[in-house]
């Protein structure tokens, strides 16, 4: 790894402050529809929407369902959506850029 | 504007699924060969910051709020390709394990984010620092200017969709209206966090973001 000492505290820095819009500031996110959905109700195709899959898992919805607790709930779902966005990302690309590399080191 | 399962039909679904894959091919392709090895985790914190964004509503009009879309603002920091590969990545994880935005409508949900926001809205990026006279100090201004534009495409780029496999029957017209209108306001919060989030990184590390060395190459060309 070539990566200088000032990208690399850049990159935990950014992650730190990924970690408190995920946990904490989404804590006073709006709860009204977004855009989408806003549209989709007023002309009459929301009721379309088919259930996702999962919509009964512990993480749907940003982890409504992880304990009884919303807060605790949510702060959970979005430290696991950051390392888990992080952590697929940096593997594709990185596979990415090893391929143009010729696999080598 | 994640696309929930059933309101757009399978076959549609299907051919945006086929674009999309193809889409993430060629970006792919061309983030291996432009992304430098200390880029990687930087593109990765990207796809990291644009979930965490997505995650706080902003209020917009009563009965209505909006989230950042970040495809103009991942394509500015690193580039339209690796910028569609963010983009999809954060949709991925948001469908599989959030159950945010549906399944067969996935591919829809990364062409309209991916690739119209992402790769289109950095195209509007490059006019507009352009047309600003390629200066340094305007890229947060450009970015912004591009981030408030890729909204309202991507609500069109929904309105397309689902003028060709929509589930239900409602006017077109009836619909373009209402979701340029609400997607409009949503990219006012577009803009501002775009810009102030391109302005910081300028501030501190100009270095990093893709679209100020671009910039810098051309002008010295």
């Amino acid at each position: 790894m070539t990566i200088e000492p000032r990208t690399k505290r850049f990159v935990l820095g950014g992650l730190l402050v990924a970690v408190v819009v995920a946990a904490v500031v989404s804590q006073f996110a709006s709860l009204r529809p977004d855009g989408l959905e806003y549209v989709a109700d007023q002309q009459g195709f929301a009721d379309n929407t088919i259930e996702h899959p999962a919509a009964g898992s512990p993480l749907a919805d940003y982890g409504a369902g992880v304990t009884d607790n919303g807060v605790v709930g949510k702060a959970v779902a979005g430290l696991i959506g950051v390392a888990v966005t992080f952590g697929v990302g940096y593997g594709l690309l990185w596979a990415a850029n090893r391929k143009r590399r010729g696999a080598g080191t | 504007m994640h696309i929930p399962d059933g309101i757009i039909d399978g076959t549609t679904s299907a051919g945006y699924a086929a674009v999309a894959a193809g889409g993430l091919g060629v970006a792919l392709r061309r983030t291996g060969a432009y992304l430098s090895e200390r880029e990687v985790p930087l593109a990765a914190l990207v796809a990291a910051f644009v979930f965490a964004a997505q995650m706080v509503n902003f209020p917009v009009i009563a009965g209505m709020s909006g989230h950042l879309l970040g495809g103009v603002l991942a394509a500015v920091l690193v580039g339209p390709a690796a910028g569609f590969v963010v983009l999809t990545v954060v949709l991925i994880v948001q469908a599989l394990v959030f159950a945010d935005g549906g399944l067969s409508a996935l591919g829809v949900n990364v062409v309209d984010m991916a690739l119209v926001g992402a790769v289109g809205g950095y195209a509007v990026f490059a006019v507009t620092a352009r047309l600003l006279g390629g200066i340094r100090r305007r890229i947060p201004l450009a970015a912004a200017v591009a981030a408030f534009l890729s909204v309202p495409l991507a609500a069109a780029g929904f309105v397309l969709a689902f003028a060709i496999g929509g589930t239900a029957g409602v006017s077109l017209t009836k619909l373009a209206v209402a979701m340029l209108g609400s997607h409009v306001l949503i990219g006012v919060g577009e803009a501002v966090i775009t810009g102030v989030v391109v302005g910081a990184v300028m501030a501190g590390r100009p270095d990093l973001v893709f679209g100020a060395r671009r910039l810098g190459e051309e002008v010295a060309a």
